[in-house]
């Protein structure tokens, strides 16, 4: 069993460890894009006109509706199309192929940015208003209100919920596999093929992910515990 | 946007609704049973029945569904000894592993809900209930259960709809469920938006009516919150 983990051509060790580092990669370039959708959705969602409001308020309740499967099919047969389509427009007309790791990115992101929108949006409404009113009586700016009272308490207020879309995000980049992006589940794949031992392979992805699981546990426990270091606790 | 494809994907999609369908029930009925187990495992006090259960929790909260899925349907069939014995009439079948996969996973997600549910009850119902003589099942049965199902409705209710999404995943098996079909119509007439749209639609329908569903029964539950008309 041992020869079928080594590093190298001979085992699949590396592979395996390169497959957890692209996860982690899709994963974490997921969560980011996720939570500028996430801002951008909760902004347009409180703040937005009818028009604004309802694209928001459309994107989250299809993307979080819709299975994520789906949504990744649209993107991985759809990029292409949309693309060229775009180019089209420009003149170019050849074949454009959009390529693995930004269709996950892209396609997680859009999954992890729904929830997230929700999670930002409930933070923000619990920052009492009489800060912000107190903010402007004091004659701070927007900008002002925004950085020093909105923003960190946002931040706090938001912690528990991003910790659990950040868990989604990380379990759904599993999916991103159908697409053939050498991430930990498509090389388990792999492996298990090549090897017809399916069972240890997929028995060390779900060890890895386990991994991968618990340490964002704890990092965001740690993360949580620091940005409550300053709340007085009944 | 071809709306003659969209037309004709749409009883194409509609036939895959049978098979979600009883994915998500059958899965849910087994995993509720399996999942109020492990609860009161876990709240049995027992440092080993509590600590698997923990585990169990653990583990299936902490790995994707597809790896679950993997492994049990081409991870188990790898064995002589399983294809052997009599579980291989159930591991073979992609339909049964799928129900498997998706059973022990939202049973370890609702076994929380459930325990969560049952450690909102106050204890001061369940002293008056020992004060008037209830035996520790009539508890469990008048007191315990309808509060704890009371209060772990809504989650639930989340669990459900997860469930949904979730049973899109035994596409990947060769189930041919919504999602499935969707993939094959895809791959065979590149028409990905409109398939899309129709196959989301036809979820989106779903996951309303399953949220009017548990709104419902939770309304039904909770007689003391509403208004007096």
């Amino acid at each position: 069993m041992l020869e079928l983990l080594a590093w190298g051509d001979t085992g699949w060790g590396d592979e395996l460890v390169r497959g957890t580092l692209m996860t982690l990669a899709v994963a974490l370039c997921s969560f980011a894009l996720g939570q500028v959708f996430g801002g951008l959705g909760a902004t347009a969602k409180l703040n937005g006109g009818i028009v604004t409001r309802a694209i928001a308020e459309v994107y989250t309740t299809v993307v979080r509706g819709v299975p994520e499967l789906l949504v990744i099919y649209l993107l991985f047969f759809g990029s292409s199309n949309a693309v060229m389509g775009i180019a089209s427009l420009f003149g170019y007309t050849g074949y454009i192929e959009v390529n693995a790791f930004t269709i996950g990115v892209l396609s997680v992101g859009l999954i992890s940015g729904a929830y997230s929108t929700e999670v930002i949006r409930g933070a923000i409404q619990a920052v009492p208003f009489g800060q912000i009113e107190a903010g402007r009586a004091v004659g701070m700016r927007r900008g002002q209100i925004f950085f020093r009272i909105l923003l960190p308490q946002t931040l706090r207020y938001a912690l528990p919920g991003l910790g659990n879309v950040w868990q989604l995000t990380l379990k759904d980049t599993a999916l991103i596999s159908v697409t053939a992006l050498a991430e930990l589940m498509r090389s388990a794949q792999i492996a298990a093929g090549v090897t017809r031992n399916p069972f240890l392979f997929y028995v060390l992805a779900a060890v890895l992910y386990l991994v991968l699981t618990s340490l964002s546990t704890y990092a965001f426990d740690r993360a949580e515990k620091h940005a409550n270091r300053g709340v007085r606790r009944a | 946007m071809n709306l003659s494809i969209m037309w004709d994907a749409v009883p194409k999609l509609l036939a895959g609704v049978p098979v979600t369908l009883q994915l998500v029930s059958l899965a849910l009925l087994f995993g509720f049973v399996l999942a109020a187990v492990i609860a009161l495992m876990r709240l049995s006090g027992s440092r080993i029945a509590s600590s698997f259960a923990a585990t169990y929790v653990f583990v299936f909260r902490g790995t994707p569904l597809l790896v679950q899925i993997f492994l049990i349907y081409y991870g188990l069939g790898q064995f002589p000894e399983v294809r052997s014995s009599i579980f291989w009439v159930i591991l073979r079948e992609p339909y049964w592993c799928g129900i498997l996969a998706l059973t022990l996973n939202t049973a370890a997600y609702s076994s929380e809900m459930i325990r969560g549910g049952i450690q909102s009850v106050p204890p001061g119902q369940i002293e008056a209930a020992r004060a008037c003589g209830y035996s520790r099942f009539l508890v469990f049965r008048r007191i315990v259960a309808p509060i704890a199902m009371r209060q772990a409705l809504p989650a639930y209710g989340n669990e459900v709809i997860l469930m949904v999404k979730a049973s899109s995943l035994a596409s990947t098996i060769t189930l041919l469920e919504i999602t499935g079909i969707a993939r094959r119509i895809i791959s065979q007439t590149f028409a990905v938006f409109e398939v899309f749209i129709v196959a989301g639609a036809i979820y989106l329908v779903i996951n309303f009516l399953i949220t009017r569903l548990i709104r419902y029964a939770e309304w039904r539950l909770t007689p003391y919150l509403r208004r007096p008309a």
